[in-house]
């Protein structure tokens, strides 16, 4: 699920501004110096070697340093910076046919043998309530490689004055637009991980990702009322060269109504749009409900996708391993057998993959030395696979694992997440403009807004940023007050058209929760915009007075 | 690194504090031991135990403050990380809201510490898990649950004389149980300072229980429902509403608590009468520190919603000086009053409604009215002449706490509860109230 707790930070704040905290603030010039590769390899043969000789069939070692920015601003003030480092090693283990894991921040040979002598001894512990052994598909040893995010300009470089200046002009822009006020947030994350294990890697790994979200109020005091628009920005894999915006990067929504972005992003330019349209939507025109085609835009369709695509086919969820949490799926372990588990029209196609450039999956190997990888959830319309780890991957009758193993941090164990898993772009030429002329009925949706799925994946319910109202072809006036509500199976097969691969682009979700204890992830979805047709749509305006 | 006595705190606050040499300074110094065990498919999946001790310290020079943490306590690494903050501060922009930190604090203790808990080991953890897997096992059920205990320790002091040691521990405990046809599922969640107030055997008996008679659920057509919800049902719906009661966002005129044409709403009528809620540091069930660290200053018993009006909102040090109102520590625990009943009573005086169990991936789908939507999970039954007639399949509802507040029929008896996303400690009631408004079906169990 996409969380939404955060933890205070700020006093000043007065509470109003939360951001998450992943570790100990540190000041940024101290982000860039990594730690040594030779030492890390000494780390990680301490720990194999301690493992191997307290009887662990098979040792993993993550050495990682966790290094974030966050500035979080209101109106024309900063309200916050926050440097963080969060440095430590995790060792897993199996032994006795059990996993154990056990994590240590001091990064000395001894305490990181000791903690995996720990891991080896809680193993063996939890064999005990152990049903079967744990069966990991191969993985050939890679040596000594390295990987990274490819990015043009090191967020860590760029002076924080340049940032929050950027941000306090996009509040300002938004505010003068129309928006009453406006908080802007800058995310920027650098996760530097070593991984060595008894299979013979050392690899040594450093990702880059960011994310600006802002939201624009506006407020009509003599009414009582209020309405928000959010940024339409992507989180993306890459580095601060994302706010060096090119013609290139700005898509032009179906109709013009709006600026849409891809591969780059001008915070300004959106805030000002935001300002003016979360003015407009205070007087728009608020929805009938009933049954609608409706006209969906990537930034809005990665949310759906994530939810109804993204988690209904991680195994672990289809096996019952997050039965206490998340939940489980309802797209079965039968549905998939079969072969002919219609999970959408025959035009859809969902491929997972771990490699995309800028994405925020894209990885080199997984948090188990497997190497990232591209292959089909739903081929045609059927579902076709799953995603799977080391351990789970004989559970599919595949020979190796899909490399969707993930850890958020050096003190948590690594599991099943969600790679990239995108909707593949229409095969007949058509761009928005085109995909709207059919449509008698319909709502053009963009934007990100409110999300709820059920805990088998089958009732959900979406809102958004931007609502249109389609009539006969044409894109008519703003909409509010809009929610669609469908089953994910319905929904999918109510699909029948899709731009081509030039509105094909990618939104993402930047804290993916799942896990007991809860573990975030980053993850990207592709689309280009989509139709589906006769879907539910609700009225969300209530009275409470 | 061990959890820390109030000396020992107290010297580094003291050494951190000399070396600053900016207008002020504050620290707060936090650390826990969590142990946790899960497990899934009636076997142990993963089992823990992190230890983590942090140092906080935050400067400000004029109007300008910095912030820098690290988790190191060798004099070099205090030296350190005041140079961070001061370095920070001096880099930041002026903020035209600065405030500064309060000066001393009267902190009443709150007992929020247990011997029992503190002691919990890996075997405690081990057999929490087995009661459920081997109760489930041998009853052809599927157990799936976390276990997490806790023991902390919180420190707050500032160069103003304030100075805060406190204790802290925590258990919390969730299991699902599913039949083996994944037909049915139940769940139970219990939360407890002192783990000798929970009872494992007879959590994992609610779960199991529900498990069995959720099975084979009718649908009931969506519509507004007179419904009985347990206090899981609501906890999440409650702690998004009292998380909008910032009278700040309320002034401005942004929060489902301003008023038409300006201000805000205290001390009007919005909730149904029977509606009282407090926030209490020293309450006998959910005791929570007695001051909030992101102001240091001190919490006090005080009133929310008195007889279904507002009777207080939280104002940070900023906003109180600029409307003349007084600030006090945010609240850490929200006490809704209940009546003596159980929820089986309550059922038995309902002639026609729907039992929720829990609710479920709760979002707020309009912040002006607090709607929010989420759905019914793990338990949900029709009750028909005071008697559970039979599981129905689960609903997505679309209803705001304000609207569900006003609608009270009846209060059960207040249960001690952690929201799933809630950073409030929680003693609600069940709640039977009219007009629920389940708005379509799930397929889910």
């Amino acid at each position: 699920m996409e969380r939404r707790t955060f933890l205070k930070v700020s006093a000043a704040a007065g509470g109003a501004l939360m951001v998450p905290v992943f570790g100990n603030a540190i000041a940024a010039e101290e982000l860039l110096n990594p730690m040594a590769r030779q030492f890390k390899k000494q780390l990680a043969d301490a720990a194999l070697n301690a493992a191997t000789k307290a009887g662990a069939s098979y040792c993993d070692v993550r050495i990682g340093r966790y290094l974030n920015q966050f500035i979080t601003t209101r109106d024309t003030r900063v309200e916050n910076i926050v440097n963080t480092e969060s440095s430590g090693v995790g060792v897993r283990v199996i032994a006795n046919g059990a996993y154990g894991f056990a994590a240590t921040n001091v990064m000395t040979m001894d305490a990181v043998a000791d903690a995996a002598r720990q891991a080896v001894a809680i193993a063996r512990a939890n064999a005990r309530l152990q049903s079967e052994p744990v069966q990991l598909a191969p993985v050939k040893g890679v040596g000594e490689v390295a990987w990274a995010t490819p990015f043009k300009k090191d967020w860590r470089s760029v002076p924080v004055k340049d940032k929050a200046e950027m941000l306090i002009a996009a509040n300002k822009a938004g505010m003068e637009a129309g928006a009453s006020f406006m908080q802007s947030m800058l995310f920027q994350v650098n996760q530097q991980k070593y991984f060595a294990s008894t299979d013979g890697s050392y690899i040594d790994q450093d990702f880059h990702r960011l994310w600006s979200p802002f939201t624009a109020t506006a407020v009509d005091k003599a009414s009582g009322r209020f309405r928000t628009r959010d940024g339409l920005s992507s989180p993306a894999g890459m580095g601060y060269e994302f706010f060096d915006v090119k013609p290139e990067h700005k898509v032009r929504a179906a109709g013009g109504v709006t600026q849409l972005y891809n591969g780059g992003y001008d915070i300004i330019e959106d805030a000002r749009a935001a300002g003016r349209q979360a003015r407009e939507k205070l007087t728009a025109k608020s929805v009938e409900p009933g049954k609608y085609d409706l006209v969906l835009s990537p930034e809005h369709l990665f949310l759906t996708i994530h939810e109804s695509v993204g988690h209904a086919t991680e195994l672990d969820r289809v096996l019952g391993y997050e039965a206490n949490y998340a939940g489980t799926s309802f797209a079965t372990l039968d549905k998939w057998k079969g072969r002919n588990f219609k999970y959408g029209s025959d035009i859809v196609n969902f491929v997972a993959d771990k490699t995309t450039p800028g994405s925020l999956g894209a990885v080199g190997y997984d948090d188990e030395g497997v190497a990232g990888k591209r292959w089909d959830l739903i081929k045609d319309g059927v579902l076709v696979n799953y995603q799977a780890t080391r351990d789970q991957a004989h559970i599919i009758g595949e020979k190796e694992s899909h490399g969707c193993s993930y850890a958020d941090s050096w003190s948590n164990v690594q599991f099943q997440r969600m790679p990239n898993v995108s909707l593949a772009a229409g095969r007949k030429q058509m761009t928005p403009d085109e995909l709207v002329k059919d449509v008698k009925k319909g709502i053009y949706i963009m934007g990100r807004g409110s999300y709820s799925i059920d805990q088998q994946r089958y009732n959900f319910q979406f809102g958004g940023q931007l609502f249109y109202e389609i009539k006969d072809g044409k894109i008519g006036p703003m909409l509010n007050d809009v929610a669609y509500q469908s089953n994910t199976q319905e929904f999918w097969n109510s699909c029948t058209a899709m731009c081509d691969q030039r509105d094909w682009r990618m939104g993402g979700s930047f804290f993916d929760g799942k896990g007991q204890p809860s573990q975030v992830s980053a993850v990207s979805h592709g689309s280009s915009t989509t139709r589906f047709n006769g879907v539910n749509v609700i009225n969300t305006a209530r009275k409470i007075d | 690194m061990k959890i820390l006595n109030q000396e020992e705190t107290k010297r580094i606050a003291d050494k951190v504090m000399s070396l600053s040499k900016a207008d002020e300074c504050t620290v707060v110094i936090t650390g826990s031991r969590t142990g946790n065990i899960r497990y899934a498919r009636n076997a142990v999946s993963t089992a823990g135990l992190v230890e983590d001790t942090q140092l906080q310290v935050q400067v400000a020079f004029g109007k300008k403050q910095g912030t820098a943490i690290i988790n190191e306590f060798d004099d070099k690494s205090l030296e350190k990380v005041v140079r961070r903050a001061e370095d920070l501060a001096r880099l930041a922009p002026e903020n035209p809201e600065f405030m500064p930190t309060p000066d001393k604090q009267a902190f009443k203790e709150s007992d929020t510490f247990s011997k029992n808990t503190d002691a919990i080991d890996p075997e405690y953890r081990t057999q929490v898990a087995a009661y459920s897997i081997e109760a489930c096992r041998k009853a052809g059920l599927v157990a799936a649950g976390f276990f997490t205990d806790q023991s902390s320790f919180e420190m707050i002091a500032n160069s103003r004389g304030v100075f805060g040691h406190q204790l802290q521990t925590g258990v919390d405990f969730t299991c699902t149980v599913r039949t083996q046809d994944g037909r049915g599922s139940g769940w139970v969640r219990r939360d407890a300072k002192d783990v000798s107030r929970f009872d494992p055997r007879a959590a994992a008996e609610v779960a199991m229980e529900k498990a069995r008679r959720s099975m084979d659920a009718k649908a009931l057509e969506p519509g507004r429902y007179t419904v009985i919800l347990e206090p899981a049902a609501t906890s999440d719906l409650l702690a998004y509403m009292f998380n909008s009661f910032d009278a700040r966002s309320a002034d401005e005129g942004r929060s489902f608590l301003a008023k038409k044409g300006g201000g805000n709403r205290l001390n009007e009528k919005l909730f149904d009468e029977q509606v009282n809620v407090w926030a209490d540091p020293w309450d006998k069930d959910i005791p929570v520190l007695p001051w909030d660290n992101g102001t240091m200053l001190a919490r006090e018993r005080m009133d929310i919603i008195k007889g279904g009006k507002i009777a207080s909102m939280n104002y940070s040090p900023y906003w109180a000086k600029k409307q003349g109102a007084r600030a006090v520590g945010a609240p850490g625990n929200i006490v809704m009053a209940g009546g003596s009943k159980s929820t089986e009573e309550l059922i038995a005086s309902t002639k026609k409604g729907v039992l929720v169990t829990r609710t479920w991936y709760i979002r707020l789908v309009d912040p002006q009215t607090v709607l929010l939507t989420g759905l019914t999970r793990d338990g949900t039954f029709y009750i028909e002449n005071g008697k559970i007639k039979h599981p129905i399949k689960n609903f997505r509802f679309n209803e705001s706490p304000v609207t569900m507040l006003n609608n009270i029929e009846e209060l059960g008896r207040p249960e001690v509860l952690a929201g799933d996303e809630s950073q409030f400690q929680l003693l609600i009631p069940a709640m039977k109230v009219r007009d629920f408004n389940f708005t379509s079906l799930s397929d889910a169990v």
